[in-house]
């Protein structure tokens, strides 16, 4: 199926601290997105925004829309945790596909720098059920530490494992001039670093950031009029899951497998035909259980993949060389169209040092919440 | 705070004030945690809720959750959000009950942290610390 697809990506760098207003930062992105498509803005038929709003700006799709002179042209903003960003390429994907517009783009953008770093943790911490799981002081960092404490009880899983995870994150993340963190991290560093919520320690953890990413969808006669490297979208997939007490498993997510079924389904392909995959690191075992949930490996042998440095390049299965977002760091509503954005480029062959060759086929897994939802986008070239 | 216990109480943190079920509140200042079950199709829901997307019945019968049940996993909060600075560190883990009932709760403080593992027998009780919150937590059997 190549009936869609992106013609430009952008992102800002991601940092702890933009300075900037929210549609400046927008604008990084954009301009990026719009110069890598060689279109103006009258080319732009509508725009989505993804955000979760950790600002005081309500309603940002009207600022930003504005800023960009994208004025009277349509925009809506898509809330979706940290999915929202490839919420919103999959809702410009449904867009352009009804016929109702030709050219979207899709604009990712949050600053989370201005807010406490407690502050920040209790509204995230709003994104499970308010009555029954916030009200205990349940955090981001204490749903993904149960699943990791549960994959170390099932599978014999070890913290020097899930540090791998960092370690491999933050070799890219120094080869990635937009990452906010750019250092390596050893697995002594790692294992070192505070406990936030056992077993996961500081660096078993993504930081909250700033940035914004963007990603300009068309449809197919557009898509070959403007480029001679379209990237299609060959699939797309979604799921959900329940409150976290409601689950019947702790080391695999249901939005996940259901999601990825479906986009495998779409595109055609089997998980053995994927080049390079950007995966929702946002915790080290959110990595490993992705690795499973997408069938990269048998259920149970995540450790191994990493162990056996399987998903650096040059590896069977490369994921996260951008970093990932445990070093880009991970401001919510922009992540999903970084990790769009590192996959496109790779297909289009443009990463240089961590190229992955001859890359055709690639896939982004964005999941929000505790696997609360998730989309898997497969892109080909 | 209102002396027949309103729903504002609940949590360390208090986010709910109104809800279809004010009753939970009553039975857990009785030291009772309780699931409610859909009066038409026989499904128990915990947490608790007042109607069945199942069978569209909105009538309930309340369900104590008594017997002991299995940890299933668990962690070790050092870094706590607002409201909860000063409580760590804390733990929270999910366990296993009869009739497929799943809870996700704090530790009773009283458990020491070197017990603590999956699959440890655990039930529900109720703590409460009137008028700062109520709360149901695990206590080890």
């Amino acid at each position: 199926m190549r009936e869609i697809g992106v013609v430009g990506v952008g992102q800002s760098n991601f940092s702890r601290g933009c300075r900037m207003r929210v549609p400046e930062l927008a604008f990084e992105a954009f301009k990026e997105a719009m110069q890598d498509a060689k279109l103006t803005t009258a080319d732009i038929d509508a725009s989505i925004v993804c955000s979760s709003m950790y600002d005081p700006q309500r309603s940002p799709e009207g600022t930003i829309s504005d800023y960009l002179d994208l004025a009277p042209k349509p925009t809506l903003l898509v809330e979706n945790a940290c999915t929202a960003g490839t919420s919103g390429v999959k809702l410009a994907w449904s867009l352009i596909k009804s016929g109702l517009h030709k050219v979207v783009a899709v604009i990712g953008v949050e600053k989370m720098s201005g807010q406490d770093s407690r502050e920040v943790a209790e509204m995230m911490g709003r994104t499970y059920d308010i009555t029954w799981e916030s009200s205990a002081g349940f955090t981001m960092p204490s749903g993904y530490a149960m699943h990791a404490r549960a994959c170390m009880a099932k599978y014999g899983l070890t913290e020097e494992q899930l540090a791998k995870v960092r370690v491999k994150n933050s070799f890219y993340g120094c080869k990635n001039a937009k990452a906010a963190y750019q250092k390596q991290l050893s697995l002594g560093d790692i294992m070192q670093s505070e406990q936030v919520a056992s077993p996961l320690k500081k660096f078993d953890c993504c930081a909250n950031a700033d940035g914004a990413s963007c990603t300009i969808l068309a449809a197919a006669d557009i898509c070959r009029g403007i480029t001679t490297t379209p990237v299609w979208i060959l699939g797309i997939g979604s799921g959900s899951d329940t409150q976290i007490s409601r689950r019947t498993s702790y080391t695999s997510f249901l939005s996940v497998r259901t999601a990825v079924e479906r986009a495998y389904g779409m595109a055609g392909v089997r998980p053995a035909d994927i080049d390079v995959a950007e995966v929702h690191d946002c915790f080290t075992i959110a990595e490993l259980i992705a690795y499973e949930d997408l069938q990269f490996c048998a259920r149970g042998e995540a450790a191994t993949l990493i162990e056996g440095k399987e998903t650096y390049v040059g590896g069977r299965m490369p994921v996260n060389v951008d970093g990932g977002l445990l070093s880009k760091g991970h401001p919510i509503g922009a992540t999903g169209g970084s990790q769009t954005r590192t996959i496109v480029k790779q297909l289009r062959g443009e990463m240089g040092e961590t190229q992955v060759k001859n890359a055709k086929i690639g896939l982004v897994h964005n999941v929000g919440g505790v696997g609360h939802y998730c989309n898997i986008i497969i892109f080909g070239r | 705070m209102s002396e027949n216990g309103s729903f504002e109480e609940f949590g360390i943190v208090h986010y709910t004030k109104d809800t279809k079920i004010p009753e939970f509140l009553k039975y857990l200042e009785d030291g009772k945690v309780m699931a409610t079950r859909c009066k038409d199709c026989g499904l128990l829901y915990f947490p608790p809720k007042a109607d069945c997307p199942k069978c569209f019945g909105n009538k309930v019968e309340w369900v104590e959750i008594k017997k002991p049940g299995k940890l299933l996993t668990y962690t070790v909060v050092n870094y706590g959000p607002a409201g909860f600075e000063n409580r760590t560190p804390y733990v929270i883990g999910v366990a296993q009950f009869e009739d497929d009932i799943r809870a996700l709760a704090l530790m009773s403080d009283s458990i020491p942290q070197e017990d603590i593992r999956v699959g440890l027998n655990v039930r529900l009780t109720v703590k409460k610390n009137l008028p700062d919150y109520i709360v149901y937590n695990f206590e080890k059997v």
